[in-house]
């Protein structure tokens, strides 16, 4: 009999545990079963641990690894700073191989550490209450613009065409089928923001929700009060944030936001191919009876003493069925605890002077860039640590010759937007010393300006 | 114990950050959108939080840390490799460029391909998150699908009235009405209920097969067959796939579409409620409304990523999926390799029906026959002692095991659904054994010890009532 790493079964073993059960061959368990398929998968036979090593090592090896890559790309993913205790603590085994937290007293550990992960979102964007955890940022979009729909009972969403382009396909698919429109709204090709003018003209009886990014997928930084000013009191405003902007931006809840959603990778999560990442959520307490997911709340024990439950279950699948507020049932709270280790050890004061520095190397990246006189530029409105600039010359060349050097280039806008080909979305971050900076701009002297 | 934010102290710091070495610029941006006040994330020191997370950890019960038989949810042992093959993937973008994605591209499609064999499907998208959103991604494909071929009246997708919360949410988010069918005295779909309320209207049936009482659906061909006689399609929700790897697909019996959770069946970890994975299978017929991108190969040998699905139903996640669940998964698959994966699930329902055979004369087993991965215990007997079914898993906590899933599926009552999986050995299971009968035999005589439970766990039993009622949901 051969042997597997993860399966006790010795054949005595087996040959006992089928005499208690009154069979002769294990072919028994499953006679009830039409049979449908009788030869061998067609995998691979089992492996050693010394062989599947090297062949997931030789995987590993043609997938560039930016671990040692000075990195000037972003749209969605960055590369953040994960200071060492942040994974080592997250990932112990006894949070990393639990489940869901069905028995509470012996959940402590994951239902303490989402209930402060719920605190530390909240204190980020100024919200009232959040949840813990949905799948990514696009998916937490598009539950926003569905809770939205069931406190207003309005159909028609309207959101800013300088949100993630992937956002807003993922929106599309999560509301068509539930009868709920999508109407984008332009941006202002002068400023990079959101064009107020088509955002008024476009309200109407049946508007439900408005939703834009803080800062925008071109980096710049929308003013939500604005936008707020200008919606009538019963449509939701729904900030999709950048989380480390919030040291530096003001909390979307001062600012009016109703609902304030966002991918949560560069709070302490690595790249990851783009996943697993997840997805925060928060908004007004008085909407929390519509609000997705799963919800930890404070209560005591028989002793009086404290600890902690899951709450608001009657909205959740399981008990609701058909009638729930989503089907959302495992989420990503290894993901949402990684990202609160991560805000305790920043601390505020860490949170701050990270976001500080995101706004100085890019300032500092971008005036570098336009004073090479190798780029123009694009939009007026201010910036964080992203920014649109564009080329007088082929940027796939460029970032082919940055990739020999280890360094990630732009992202060229073309990927999304039919009007912007060959446009380049730079980001820095605190990773990036003036050096490198300095480097990249050095290399930009080498290219030969092309007529497009 | 303290909130980490209770632990904040002014001048303390676990973290540090290289002086700024750029030339400042000064910030010019609108007065009001400047943070005023800083969030109050703690300030705490390093040794504080290593302490903190440390005693956060021990106050968790966990695969690693004890015996776990959580039914439906297959909590089986996740493998330290799995955790190491992950890790070699951190540091990628998804947005580079193709050439420098190749081998994670490669592993996808291999996945794609074992994942399709396994389930006897002809095209597989790793993109959807988690079990349920793979059923969401299941049902937009039936939408679409039934759209494209002008099935105007297809508004209804059936489901047993065992099926898990999430089959009747997930069909509702893709805009159907929802039909229960009954369940017959022996457990599965009464056949004669099916064919009640199977006529053109239906677009989908969603099943799990085995059942969520750990039992095969044994008229699965004739419903299969009812289905396809309607134009509707059939839909398999995978949790249950750990009982029959190797033995019997989804595919071969009629399904149409089925999506499985990675972290059940292929050993990724739970992660205290996710990251899970939740790949989508379809048939031929089906393959061109899958969400894109997909994972293709061209003639020159090269991965990319193919966003020409002209019929699909578009994107249900932001890039491709959980990547870093995937890899675990796959490093799983080549570990146990198809003769391992097979034997797994017979080890794994051989487990159960142990179990099940030890317990059948103290424990009123609901449906008491040949299981698969699971069975179910049916608690109402403890009425007679005074307790009920949480009262008897609160007070296995006190024994430092997990108790199984409780009060599900709905249609037992006090419900008690037991899933060993195959990573048990039959000493843990004896031991187990063991307890359900110290446990029983106190209920007997002095069922106030199960009432009072837990008492050896880091805190008793707690007020949900108060939780619910006086909601504080943050520090
Ligand atoms: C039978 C069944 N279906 C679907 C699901 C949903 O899977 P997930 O939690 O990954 O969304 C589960 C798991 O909870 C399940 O047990």
């Amino acid at each position: 009999m051969k042997r597997f790493p993860y399966i006790p079964h010795t054949e005595e073993d087996i040959k006992e545990m089928m005499k208690v059960i009154g069979i002769n061959d294990i072919k028994e368990l499953y006679k009830d079963i039409p049979e449908l398929f009788d030869g061998e998968l067609n995998i691979p036979e089992s492996k050693s641990e010394i062989e599947v090593k090297r062949e997931l090592l030789e995987l590993s090896k043609r997938t560039t690894n930016l671990e040692n890559y000075a990195m000037f790309r972003g749209a969605g993913i960055y590369k953040h700073y994960v200071p060492s205790a942040v994974y080592q603590l997250s990932t112990k085994r006894n949070f990393l191989t639990a489940y869901t937290p069905y028995q509470a007293e012996v959940s402590q550990g994951t239902l303490q550490a989402l209930y402060e992960f719920q605190t530390a979102i909240c204190e980020i964007t100024g919200m009232e209450v959040a949840n813990s955890s949905m799948y990514d940022g696009g998916t937490a979009v598009a539950e926003a613009i569905l809770m939205a729909s069931r406190v207003n009972r309005k159909h028609k969403a309207l959101v800013a065409k300088s949100i993630h382009p992937e956002y807003i396909e993922v929106s599309k698919t999560y509301t068509e089928s539930q009868n709920i429109e999508i109407e984008l709204i332009d941006y202002d090709e002068k400023t990079g923001k959101i064009n107020l003018e088509d955002l008024k003209s476009k309200i109407d009886e049946n508007t439900s929700s408005v939703v834009i990014s803080y800062p925008n997928f071109f980096g710049i930084i929308e003013n939500i009060k604005q936008i707020k000013e200008i919606l009538p009191e019963k449509v939701l405003l729904i900030v999709n944030a950048y989380p480390i902007a919030l040291g530096l931006l003001e909390a979307p809840g001062n600012l009016g936001a109703d609902i304030v959603v966002g991918e949560g990778q560069s709070l302490g999560n690595y790249m990851s191919f783009g996943g697993p990442t997840f997805g925060f959520f928060a908004s007004k307490q008085k909407y929390i009876r519509q609000m997705p997911g799963r919800i930890i709340g404070e209560t005591i024990d028989a002793d009086g003493k404290r600890g902690f439950v899951m709450v608001l279950q009657t909205r959740e699948q399981h008990i609701r069925r058909a009638r729930a507020t989503s089907n959302i049932c495992s989420n990503h709270a290894l993901m949402a605890v990684i990202a609160s280790v991560y805000l305790s050890i920043i601390g505020r004061e860490g949170l701050k002077e990270i976001a500080y520095q995101n706004y100085q190397k890019a300032h500092y990246l971008a005036k570098k860039l336009i004073e090479s006189e190798k780029f123009d530029p694009v939009f007026e409105g201010e910036f964080f640590n992203e920014f649109v600039i564009k080329p007088r010359f082929d940027l796939e060349v460029f970032n082919k010759k940055l990739l020999e050097e280890k360094y990630i280039g732009p992202l060229n806008l073309g990927k999304f937007f039919e009007d912007k080909k060959n446009y380049a979305l730079f980001c820095s971050t605190e990773l990036n010393t003036k050096e490198e900076i300095d480097y990249l701009i050095s290399k930009v002297g080498e290219i030969d300006e092309i007529d497009f | 114990m303290k909130l980490i934010f209770e632990k904040d102290k002014s001048g303390r710091t676990a973290f540090s950050l290289p002086k700024l070495d750029v030339p400042e610029t000064k910030i010019e941006l609108e007065e009001e959108l400047l943070r005023k006040k800083e969030p109050s994330l703690p300030q705490v020191h390093e040794l504080e939080i290593v302490r903190h997370y440390n005693e956060l950890e021990r106050k968790n019960h966990s695969v690693d840390s004890g015996f776990y038989p959580l039914g439906s949810c297959t909590m089986k042992y996740n493998p330290m490799l799995n955790e190491e093959m992950a890790n070699l993937f951190n540091n990628i973008h998804p947005y580079l460029e193709e050439e420098h994605i190749q081998g994670a591209l490669e592993l996808m499609y291999n996945l794609q391909k074992y994942l399709g064999e396994i389930t006897g499907m002809d095209a597989v998208t790793l993109q959807p998150a988690a079990g349920a959103h793979g059923e969401l991604t299941g049902m937009l494909i039936v939408r679409k699908y039934i759209e494209d071929n002008g099935y105007t009246n297809k508004t209804k997708v059936i489901l047993p009235d065992s099926a898990h919360g999430t089959n009747p949410a997930s069909a509702k988010m893709a805009g159907f009405d929802v039909v229960e069918v009954k369940s017959g005295p022996d457990g599965r779909v009464d056949l004669e209920e099916f064919k009640k309320v199977m006529d053109d209207s239906v677009a989908a049936i969603m099943l799990t097969n085995p059942n969520t009482l750990g039992l095969f659906e044994k008229d699965i061909l004739e419903m299969a067959k009812l289905a396809h006689e309607h134009n509707a399609l059939l839909y398999y929700d995978g949790a249950n796939l750990n009982a029959i790897m190797g033995k019997v697909r989804p595919g071969d019996m009629g399904f149409d579409i089925v999506h499985l959770n990675l972290h059940k069946t292929f050993s990724t970890p739970h992660g205290m409620g996710g990251p899970g994975s939740g790949p989508v299978g379809v048939k031929e017929k089906l393959k061109d409304y899958l969400p894109k991108p997909i994972v293709d190969i061209n003639e020159e040998g090269k991965y990319y990523l193919n966003y020409n699905i002209p019929k699909s139903i578009g994107r249900l996640r932001t890039f491709y999926g959980n990547f870093s669940v995937m890899v675990r998964a796959y490093t799983y698959i080549l570990m146990m390799g198809k003769e391992g994966l097979k034997f797994a699930s017979e080890m794994a329902v051989l487990n159960a029906n142990y179990l099940r055979k030890k317990l059948e004369k103290e424990f009123k087993i609901a449906y008491n026959e040949i299981c698969k991965h699971e069975f179910i215990i049916d608690g109402t007997f403890l009425k007679e002692y005074g307790v009920k079914t949480l009262d008897f898993a609160k007070r296995l906590l006190d024994y430092g095991i997990h108790p199984p899933t409780i009060y599900f599926p709905l249609i037992v009552h006090e419900a008690m659904m037991i899933e060993p999986t195959e990573t048990e050995s039959k000493e843990e299971l004896d031991h187990f054994i063991d307890v359900m009968h110290k446990i029983l035999e106190e209920a007997k005589t002095n069922p106030e010890i199960l009432k009072e439970a837990p008492v050896n766990t880091p805190v008793r039993r707690l007020n949900e009532t108060v939780a619910n009622k006086q909601l504080k949901l943050r520090g």
